[in-house]
C-alpha cells in the first residue's frame, strides 16, 4: 500500500547510480588536475635555473596516439558487451590494456631520458617540480585504471563477464575516457603551450 | 519569556559598558582614531558601510521581533492550522532587487577607496623605506638616505600643503608577516618573493603602535612595531645621527672585543666596524631605540643583559641563541652596547 | 496511519553480547548506524577542540600571561581550528545527511553502503592521525609535536625550512585522508539523491534540506579537492625536494594562499548550507506553514554554490593584489550576500502569518536567525576591501567567523539535535535540561563573541599567545574567556541530556512534532529497512496530504 493513493507515476526511471557516482568522481578529479595545471602554467618560464621545456622535451606523439586509441577500443568493448558479443568485448578490452600499458612505458622511457641525459628531476627547478607532478599524477591515474581494467580482464577471461555487467563496465569505461581527456589537456599544456 | 529576554539584555548592556569603560581614551591602536590619509579614508568608508548595514540590521531585527511576537501560537488558536501560503513572486522580487542595489552602492564606494589608496602616485617629497620582515623583527632601510635600523620606524609628519608621505617597500627574508599600525594605515603583508608597497602620511607627531599581524612562527606575538612620527627638524636630526658610523669609545674596548670575537658579528652589523651580519638587527645605533627584541622589552641595561644572556627569558623561541658568555664578558659587552647611540 | 509505520516481526532482536554489538557497529554499512557513528565521532572531537579553545582563552585572560608557552599556544589554535572544521562540523553534518537523506527521499539506504562505511572510517581515522601527532610528531626546533602552523599552514611556514620534523605532516596527511572520506560521502549523497528517490518524488518535490545537501555535496567535490591537490604539492615539496611553495627557488607563497582559499571559502558554505537545511525543515513545522518560496530558496542555494567559488581572495585583501583584483573580489563577496540574505527573508516569510511554537528546536532556529543576520552583516563589512585592510587578521575576523559557525551553524545543529533525536532514539530530549542548555549557551555565546569584535577594532591581531597591557584589550579578553566557560557548561548539559534522555526520555512515537516529511511516517527509531513498503508521493509534504486530505499540497504545487 502506498503512502498516498495518488497516481503512481507510469514510469519512474532515475539515472543509474554508478554513472552518477563516476560523474561525481570525475568532477572531483578534474578539480585536482585543474590545480596542478594552474600551478604548471603559473610557473612556466619562472625557473631560476636548470633545463627548460624547450631544451629537453620531445613530443610523445606515438604514445599519445596509443592512449587516445585506447579510448576507442574501450568504447567498442563496452558496446560489444551490451550486445553480448563476449569475444569481441574481451579482444577490445585487452587491446585497451595493451595500449594503456604502452603509454605508461612511453612515459617511463621519457622520464629515464630526462633524468639520466638531462639531469632533470623533481627537485631541479620549478619546471622539474611541476612537470613530474602533473605528468606523474596523470600516470598514477592511468596505472590505477589499468589495474581496474586488468581485474575485469581476469574475470572476463574466466568467462564471468556477461551482459548483466555491462552497466558497470560502462562506468569503468567512462573513467578511462576521463583519463584520456586529462591527457589531452596535459599534452596541450606541457608540450604545446608550455614550450 | 519576554521578561527573561529583557533581563538578559540588560545584564549584557551593563557588561559591555563596563568593558568599554576600560578602553584607554584616544586608543593607542584604535582603527577608529586615524591619523593618516589611508586610515582616514578607511574610516570614512567604514562609517558609510556601518551605517547602511546598521539600517539593514535594525529593519530585519525589528521584522523578526515583530513576527515572533505577533504570530506566536496562542492557546486560543493552537488547534487549527494557519493559512498555507507557498510564496509570493512580488515580495520575493522586491527582496532580491533591493539588496542588489545596496550591494552596487557599497561596491562603488569601496572601489573608489581601493583605487585611491592602492594606486596613489608617489610625490617628489616622499620618504622611501624598505621594510624587511624577519622572524621576529623588522628591518628598516632608507636607501636614499643611507640609514639602516630595526624595529622602530622614524618618519616625518606630512603637511597636506606640502606632503611628505612615507612609502614603504615591503619584503620578507623568511615567512609571511604583516605591517599593521592601525592609526596610520590598513595592514599590508610582507611575503617572500612578492614585494609589496604601502604608504603613510601621518597628520600629527607622536608615537604610534602596531605589530605583526600575519602568523609568522613562535614569536609572532612579540614582533611589535613602534612608529615615531617626527617634526621635519626632528626627522632630519634623527637621519643625520643614524647616518654616522658607530661611536668609538676607548673605555668599552673590552666589550667591543667580545662582540667582535664571538659569533655576534655573524648576525649583527655595526657600521664602521668589522661586524656586517644581516641575519639580526643592525646595532649601530641601538641606544637610539626605546625597546629591544622588537618591543618585547624596554631598552634598559638590565633588560639588555638578560636578553643577551638568555633570549628565551625575554622572547621564548626567538632565533637569537644564548651566547653562554661569562659574567665579566657579559658586563663588558653590555657596557659596549650602551655606547652605541 | 500509514502502513509504513508497521514493523515487520523477527527483524530486530536484542539478545546479543556486547562484543557482538560492538562488532556489528564497527562493520555496519547501514546509513542510520553510520550517521550515528559520525555524530558520536563529532561529539568526541568537539570535546577535544573545546578543551583547546579553553586553553587558548585561559592564556589570553590577561596581558603577559604564562599559562602555556608560545609553542603550546600555537599548537592549540592550530589544532582547535583544524579539529573543529574537519573533525567536528563536517562529520556531524555528514552524519545528519547519512541518517536523514535516505529517509526523506523514501529510500532504504544510501546508494553505496560500503563506500559509506569506508568514507566514515577514513574520516575518523584521519582525526585519530591528527591527534597522534601529540605523541609521534616533532615540530619546530625539535621540541614539540602537534602541528603549530595555523589551520591554513601558510607557505613557507609549513615548508621544510620552517617546519622541520613531522608535525606539519600530521596536519597534511590527516586532512588528505579525511578529505578523501569527505569526497566519498559527497559522491554517495549525490548518487543517492539523483538515483534513489521514491516514486513520485521529482527533484521539485524533495524536502528543501535534501536540495541543500545536494548542493553542499557538489561543492565538496570542487572545494575539498583543491586542498587535496595543494597538500600533495606540499608533500612533494617536503619529501621529494619539490619547489611548489619554495620561495628561495622562485616558488610562490601566494600560490598556496590561492589554492588554500579556493578550498577555504567554498568550505565555509559547505558548512553553512546544511545548517540552512535544518532551519528550512524546522521553521515551517513550528510555524505550521510550508517554507515560503521553495523555488527561490533552491535557486538561491544554487546561486550561493556558484558565486561562492569566485570570492576566495577576500581572505587575501592584504597580500598585495592589485586594485582591480581587490575590486573584483569585493564585488563578488558582496554579491554572494544577496542570495544568502534572501534566505533570511524567506524564513521570516515562513513564520509570518503562522502559529509559532517556541519549542526547543525552534528556539535554537530563532537564535540562528538573529545571529546569522549579524554574522552576514559583519561579513559585508569586511567585503568592503579597504575596511578589511584594518579588520583582516584581527580578532574582528575571529569574532565574525565564530559568529557564523557557533552562532549560526551550531545553533542550527542544536535545533536539529532536538528535532531529530526523537526519531533517532525513540525518546524526547528533556525540555528542562534543554532550556538550561539554550539560555546558558546563548548568554555565553553573546558574552564571548559580541565582545570579541572590539579588541579587533582596537588593533588586536589574531594568533598571538600574549599581548601588551594598556591597549584596552585586557578586560574584554577576560569577559570573552568567562563566556567561553559558560558555553562549555551549556554543552556539558547538552551532552548529559543526550545521554540521560536515551533511557529516561518520554517515548516519542512516530511523529512527535506533527511534521510533514517522510522520515516521520516510519517508527522511531526506524526499522533497518526504513519503510515497510516504498512510499509514493505526490507533493513536497506527503504527510500533510495524508493528514489533510481535503486540502492537499498536491493541489497547489
Amino acid at each position: 500500500m502506498s503512502a498516498i493513493a495518488t497516481p503512481f507515476p507510469e514510469s519512474w526511471k532515475l539515472p543509474y547510480r554508478g554513472k552518477v557516482a563516476m560523474a561525481g568522481l570525475i568532477i572531483g578529479e578534474a578539480a585536482i588536475f585543474t590545480i596542478f595545471v594552474v600551478a604548471y602554467l603559473f610557473y612556466v618560464g619562472k625557473s631560476l635555473s636548470g633545463p627548460t621545456p624547450a631544451e629537453v622535451l620531445e613530443t610523445p606523439i606515438f604514445f599519445t596516439i596509443c592512449l587516445l586509441s585506447s579510448s576507442l577500443t574501450v568504447h567498442l568493448a563496452s558496446k560489444a558487451l551490451e550486445r553480448e558479443k563476449r569475444a569481441s568485448f574481451l579482444g577490445m578490452w585487452l587491446s585497451t590494456i595493451v595500449l594503456g600499458g604502452l603509454f605508461l612505458f612511453g612515459t617511463a622511457q621519457e622520464w629515464h631520458r630526462l633524468i639520466y641525459e638531462h639531469g632533470l628531476t623533481v627537485s631541479t627547478n620549478l619546471f622539474g617540480t611541476t612537470y613530474y607532478s602533473l605528468v606523474g599524477l596523470h600516470a598514477f591515474h592511468v596505472t590505477a585504471g589499468l589495474i581496474m581494467l586488468s581485474i575485469v580482464a581476469s574475470f572476463g577471461l574466466a568467462g564471468r563477464v556477461g551482459v548483466e555487467q555491462a552497466p558497470r563496465i560502462g562506468v569503468l569505461a567512462v573513467y578511462w575516457h576521463f583519463v584520456d581527456a586529462v591527457w589531452v589537456v596535459v599534452f596541450a599544456v606541457v608540450y604545446v603551450l608550455g614550450r | 519569556m519576554a521578561q527573561r529576554v529583557l533581563a538578559v539584555v540588560a545584564v549584557f548592556v551593563f557588561v559591555v559598558s563596563a568593558a568599554a569603560a576600560e578602553a584607554p581614551s584616544g586608543g593607542i591602536s584604535n582603527i577608529f582614531a586615524p591619523e593618516s590619509t589611508p586610515a582616514k579614508s578607511i574610516l570614512d568608508l567604514s562609517v558609510f558601510v556601518l551605517t547602511i548595514t546598521g539600517i539593514i540590521f535594525v529593519v530585519v531585527f525589528s521584522l523578526l521581533v515583530y513576527c515572533l511576537a505577533r504570530f506566536r501560537a496562542k492557546a486560543s488558536n493552537a488547534r487549527s492550522e494557519p493559512a498555507q501560503v507557498y510564496g509570493s513572486t512580488q515580495i520575493e522580487l522586491a527582496w532580491i532587487i533591493i539588496p542588489t542595489l545596496i550591494v552596487v552602492v557599497l561596491f562603488l564606494a569601496s572601489a573608489r577607496v581601493i583605487h585611491a589608496v592602492q594606486d596613489a602616485a608617489m610625490p617628489a617629497g616622499a620618504v622611501e623605506v624598505t621594510a624587511v620582515g624577519h622572524q621576529y623583527w623588522w628591518e628598516f632601510r632608507y636607501p636614499k638616505l643611507g640609514v639602516v635600523t630595526a624595529n622602530e620606524l622614524h618618519i616625518p609628519v606630512s603637511d597636506p600643503a606640502r606632503p611628505t608621505p612615507t612609502f614603504l617597500n615591503l619584503l620578507s627574508a623568511d615567512t609571511d608577516h604583516s605591517f599593521w599600525v592601525p592609526q596610520l594605515a590598513g595592514k599590508t603583508d610582507l611575503i617572500p618573493n612578492h614585494p609589496n608597497r604601502m604608504w603613510l602620511d601621518p597628520h600629527r607627531t607622536g608615537i604610534f603602535l602596531g605589530q605583526c599581524a600575519q602568523f609568522c612562527g613562535v614569536e609572532h606575538a612579540k614582533m611589535l612595531l613602534r612608529v615615531s612620527v617626527d617634526t621635519p627638524e626632528e626627522f632630519a636630526s634623527w637621519v643625520q645621527s643614524q647616518q654616522q658610523p658607530a661611536v668609538e669609545d676607548e673605555k668599552v674596548a673590552a666589550g667591543k672585543h667580545v662582540f667582535e670575537t664571538t659569533a655576534c658579528i655573524n648576525c649583527h652589523a655595526v657600521k664602521g666596524t668589522v661586524a656586517s651580519g644581516r641575519f639580526g638587527p643592525d646595532l649601530t645605533h641601538l641606544m637610539s631605540r626605546s625597546t629591544i627584541a622588537s618591543g618585547a622589552a624596554s631598552n634598559t641595561p638590565k633588560n639588555l643583559r638578560l636578553w643577551i644572556e638568555n633570549p628565551d627569558a625575554v622572547k621564548p623561541g626567538s632565533l637569537m641563541p644564548a651566547m653562554k658568555l661569562s659574567d665579566s664578558d657579559l658586563d663588558a659587552l653590555v657596557a659596549y652596547m650602551g655606547t652605541l647611540r | 496511519m500509514s502502513a509504513n509505520a508497521m514493523v515487520l516481526e523477527n527483524v530486530q532482536s536484542s539478545d546479543r553480547t556486547w562484543l557482538e554489538t560492538l562488532h556489528e557497529w564497527l562493520t555496519t554499512v547501514d546509513h542510520k548506524r553510520l550517521g550515528i557513528l559520525y555524530i558520536l565521532s563529532a561529539l568526541f572531537f568537539l570535546s577535544l577542540g573545546g578543551a583547546e579553545a579553553l586553553i587558548i582563552r585561559i592564556q589570553l585572560i590577561h596581558a603577559h600571561n604564562s599559562f602555556v608557552s608560545p609553542q603550546v599556544f600555537n599548537r592549540m589554535f592550530t589544532m582547535h581550528g583544524t579539529t573543529m572544521i574537519f573533525f567536528m562540523v563536517m562529520p556531524v553534518l555528514f552524519g545528519f545527511a547519512n541518517y536523514l537523506v535516505p529517509l526523506m527521499i523514501g529510500a532504504r539506504d544510501m546508494a553505496f553502503p560500503r563506500l559509506n562505511a569506508f568514507s566514515f572510517w577514513l574520516s575518523f581515522l584521519g582525526g585519530l592521525l591528527l591527534y597522534f601527532s601529540f605523541l609521534g610528531g616533532s615540530g619546530l626546533y625539535g621540541a614539540g609535536n602537534a602541528p603549530d602552523v595555523g589551520w591554513w599552514a601558510y607557505a613557507p611556514l609549513g615548508g621544510r625550512a620552517f617546519s622541520p620534523g613531522h608535525s606539519s605532516d600530521y596536519w597534511t596527511l590527516a586532512l588528505l585522508v579525511s578529505g578523501f572520506g569527505s569526497i566519498g560521502t559527497a559522491i554517495n549523497i549525490i548518487a543517492t539523491i539523483v538515483s534513489m528517490r521514491c516514486p513520485g518524488m521529482k527533484l521539485s518535490r524533495m524536502p528543501l534540506m535534501v536540495w541543500l545537501y545536494l548542493v553542499m555535496s557538489g561543492m565538496v567535490l570542487i572545494a575539498i579537492t583543491p586542498l587535496s591537490a595543494a597538500q600533495i604539492m606540499l608533500l612533494i615539496d617536503r619529501y621529494l625536494g619539490g619547489h611548489f611553495f619554495d620561495t628561495q627557488a622562485g616558488g610562490s607563497a601566494v600560490l598556496w594562499m590561492h589554492f588554500f582559499w579556493i578550498f577555504g571559502h567554498p568550505e565555509v558554505y559547505v558548512l553553512v548550507i546544511p545548517a540552512f537545511g535544518f532551519v528550512s525543515e524546522i521553521i515551517p513545522v513550528f510555524s505550521r506553514k510550508p517554507i515560503f518560496g521553495y523555488p527561490v530558496m533552491v535557486a538561491a542555494t544554487v546561486a550561493i554554490g556558484l558565486v561562492s567559488t569566485s570570492v576566495w581572495a577576500h581572505h587575501m585583501f592584504t597580500i598585495g593584489m592589485n586594485s582591480y583584483a581587490n575590486s573584483f573580489f569585493a564585488i563578488t563577496t558582496m554579491a554572494v550576500g544577496v542570495p544568502t540574505g534572501i534566505k533570511i527573508f524567506n524564513w521570516i516569510g515562513t513564520m509570518w502569518g503562522g502559529k509559532i511554537q517556541f519549542k526547543l528546536p525552534m528556539l535554537f532556529c530563532i537564535g540562528f536567525l538573529f545571529q546569522f543576520l549579524i554574522a552576514g552583516l559583519t561579513g559585508i563589512l569586511q567585503a568592503a576591501a579597504p575596511f578589511d585592510w584594518q579588520l583582516s587578521l584581527s580578532y574582528f575576523v575571529v569574532a565574525h567567523f565564530h559568529y557564523v559557525i557557533v552562532g549560526g551553524i551550531m545553533f542550527a545543529l542544536f535545533g536539529a539535535f532536538y528535532y531529530w533525536y526523537p526519531k533517532i532514539s525513540g525518546r524526547m530530549l528533556s525540555e528542562k535540561l534543554g532550556k538550561w542548555h539554550f539560555w546558558l549557551f546563548l548568554i555565553g555565546f553573546h558574552l564571548t563573541f559580541d565582545l570579541m569584535h572590539i579588541p579587533g577594532l582596537l588593533g588586536m591581531p589574531r594568533r598571538i599567545y600574549t599581548y601588551e597591557p594598556g591597549r584596552g584589550w585586557d578586560t574584554l579578553n577576560l569577559l570573552v574567556t568567562i563566556g567561553a566557560f559558560v558555553q562549555a557548561v551549556a554543552i556539558l548539559i547538552f551532552v548529559w541530556n543526550l545521554i540521560i534522555s536515551y533511557w529516561k526520555g518520554e517515548k516519542a512515537g512516530n511523529d512527535p512534532w506533527d511534521a510533514w516529511t517522510l522520515e516521520w511516517s516510519t517508527s522511531s527509531p526506524p526499522p533497518s529497512y526504513n519503510f515497510a513498503t516504498v512510499p509514493v508521493v505526490a507533493s513536497r509534504r506527503p504527510l500533510w496530504d495524508l493528514k489533510h486530505p481535503e486540502d492537499p499540497d498536491s493541489r497547489y504545487e
